[in-house]
């Protein structure tokens, strides 16, 4: 034990840290924040220790090169021990910390942690949340399958929208003139060197913000932040009622960051790796790419914007986002705290809780998509068939065969793109649905040059026939009056 | 320590030379890096990445259907493997008039596949649609799909092809087409 003891102090006479860590261990805390509420932040930190660890440990067998890549993941998944429980570790621990980095932010946002004197660490975790993102979607790019190249050719598409810079930026980002080689190396390089780095910077200054300036008090209804008295106010709390960080903070950090790693080796055990899907190879087009999770909002909301408006949001929508996370730490940095008196905030973060859901729940089920294979794979449901004349028979076959399945449904089988055509003549008489066919409109192209008059005139003749027992076909009030 | 008449120390002026010398030394430095960097940018805007290469025979391609083509990215190195190999769709319109289609979407580049049956590019992403002719029939996309130039030599179809096309605003396939198909 002296033994230990004088190692000890030889290497504090040179490092002289231990005094400064006995300080950082010994800082008192409010009593109230040693709560099961304070665990995120050390929580992102400890995911963010095992996606570094399993990150070295991936990047021992794989290979930054657009020709290989896809086969060393193969080979991690398949043929290195253990190197499919890696993969899975370091994908469910990206999930991980991306969903507890939203968590941390919106109690932090809730808590009125951002308000004085702590603007700079929010400030700080706001670009600490845009480099988890972009080490998201870096990580699905490394993850060099076909939804990784897709995915690069939308985010192309999106930054060529840029006015004036746009095109050349792609060439930049993409590092040639198309997704290639060059592409795969700087994602690489964004992913292991670039963000990794500036995230570690990030998040030592963050914590060391939330040691230097001490820890959010517990938020009281009607305790109100001032810039005058806070600081005062803050040091007789933790001198009249506070309790040393260690162990009173830490144990719970320590325990909900063991439950979190446990989560994440569980959801990787049980679950799996992610992917690969399909090679890479540009000319294997039967693909139908979508983003991660955490992206798949994105996704709908290109998918549901009107044409006209996309290109604006899609380049103005982000900048003000970032702005308003930027400016509020200091247009209420002060007042109240407490998410009890602040209803717009808990609604604010409601709504956007509920739209992110909403599109992410969307974007699983992607009506907006033709169901690519429907008129080969999805039949006309047989009451739809039971006792029609030849020529709607013929008409049915002529839904099937000129893909209209791929859009509109039948018995809830078939796409979403159109409306469900199970009561259409309810709605449409046979005029309306000729014009409709030949000519489209809406968001419906125009099958005039696809269709000869035989087969449009089936093809009406079995729509007409879509109506349910109780509810007559709709008719041309002009043509009734006709003998 | 001696002090000069102004009260500025001699040791503060040569900092402030150390620092400039460093500051100059790091613009020498600076500019190559800058270049290297751009080069993909720079590169590409002095010749451009196009040149013209051959899909093949023209007699692969029928009167009157859309068929899917590959070619080699003219631009293309040993480590970007199968990712070079691009597709496009060719529309023989009728003897020697041609369409030649990139296969990304107009909308955010996604493949986009022909269905014969109903003579439309449907997109798998974001539900965009496009006539036989490339016009655009639905779908969020702003415009029609891209077009590339092409010419038919020794009976050989040649697009101009080499740089993967987005919808931004200098997205100029589309203009710079030619008189002809």
């Amino acid at each position: 034990m002296r033994l230990m003891q004088k190692i000890g102090s030889w290497f504090d006479q040179r490092l002289q840290l231990g005094a400064p860590i006995r300080e950082t261990m010994e800082h008192p805390i409010p009593r109230d924040t040693a709560s099961w509420f304070y665990v995120f932040g050390s929580a992102a930190m400890t995911a963010f220790g095992l996606q570094l660890a399993t990150g070295i440990l991936l990047a021992l067998i794989y290979v930054p090169s657009a020709n290989e890549a896809w086969t060393s993941l193969q080979i991690l998944n398949h043929q290195v021990n253990l190197g499919w429980f890696i993969r899975a570790l370091h994908g469910w621990g990206s999930n991980f910390m991306v969903a507890i980095v939203l968590i941390h932010m919106i109690q932090v946002f809730l808590f009125g942690a951002y308000k004085f004197p702590r603007e700079l660490t929010w400030i700080l975790g706001v670009f600490l949340l845009l480099m988890t993102l972009g080490m998201a979607f870096t990580g699905q790019v490394l993850r060099f399958d076909q939804d990784a190249y897709w995915g690069l050719g939308i985010g192309a598409s999106i930054a060529s929208r840029v006015p004036l810079v746009g095109p050349p930026m792609v060439t930049f980002l993409l590092g040639g003139p198309i997704i290639a080689g060059a592409t795969l190396s700087r994602f690489f390089a964004l992913h292991v060197f670039v963000i990794p780095g500036m995230l570690m910077l990030f998040m030592g200054l963050h914590v060391l913000m939330v040691l230097k300036l001490g820890i959010n008090e517990w938020p009281m209804p009607g305790r109100l932040v001032r810039r005058s008295d806070y600081l005062e106010k803050y040091h007789q709390l933790t001198q009249a009622d506070g309790v040393p960080f260690v162990p009173y903070g830490v144990w719970k950090d320590v325990v909900f960051s063991g439950v979190i790693l446990l989560c994440i080796a569980a959801c990787a055990l049980y679950f799996g790796p992610f992917g690969p899907s399909g090679q890479p190879d540009p000319t294997i087009i039967q693909t139908s790419p979508r983003p991660d999770f955490f992206f798949l909002w994105m996704y709908a909301l290109l998918s549901l914007l009107p044409p006209e408006m996309e290109t604006p949001a899609l380049l103005i929508g982000p900048v003000i986002a970032l702005i308003v996370l930027l400016v509020l730490p200091f247009v209420s940095g002060e007042g109240e705290k407490s998410f009890k008196r602040r209803p717009i905030a808990v609604l604010t973060i409601l709504l956007l809780a509920v739209g992110l859901g909403e599109f992410t729940k969307l974007a699983n089920h992607a009506p907006w998509s033709p169901v690519m294979d429907a008129s080969g794979s999805v039949p006309v449901p047989s009451k739809f068939l039971k006792g029609r004349t030849a020529l709607e028979v013929q008409g049915a076959l002529v839904f099937q065969s000129k893909q209209c399945h791929n859009c509109h449904s039948l018995g809830a089988f078939g796409g979403e793109r159109g409306p469900a055509l199970d009561a259409v003549a309810v709605r449409l008489t046979g005029d309306q649905l000729v014009r409709q066919v030949i000519q489209g409109g809406g968001n419906m192209p125009a099958y005039g040059k696809n269709l000869n008059p035989a087969e449009t005139t089936a093809l009406v003749a079995f729509l007409e026939t879509l109506h349910p027992s109780s509810q007559t076909a709709a008719q041309d009030a002009s043509r009734g009056l006709q003998p | 320590m001696s002090m000069s008449s102004g009260g500025v120390s001699r040791r503060e002026i040569f900092l402030k030379i150390a620092l400039a010398f460093n500051g100059a030394v790091g613009v020498l430095l600076g500019v190559p890096v800058v270049r290297y960097l751009l080069s993909p940018v720079t590169r590409g805007r002095k010749p451009g990445y196009d040149s013209w290469i051959s899909l093949g025979s023209i007699n692969q391609f029928p009167s009157g259907e859309t068929r899917l083509a590959t070619y080699r990215n003219p631009v293309a190195n040993v480590t970007d493997g199968e990712t070079a190999n691009i597709p496009c769709w060719v529309r023989n319109i009728s003897n020697g008039k041609f369409q030649v289609f990139a296969i990304n979407c107009a909308h955010l580049g996604c493949p986009v596949r022909w269905f014969p049956k109903s003579g439309l590019f449907m997109c798998p992403c974001h539900g965009g649609a496009y006539y036989a002719d490339g016009s655009r029939a639905s779908g969020p996309p702003e415009r029609g799909l891209f077009e590339y130039r092409f010419k038919i030599v020794d009976g050989n179809l040649h697009i101009q092809a080499g740089e993967m096309p987005t919808p931004g605003p200098s997205a100029l396939i589309q203009i710079k087409r030619l008189p002809c198909a």
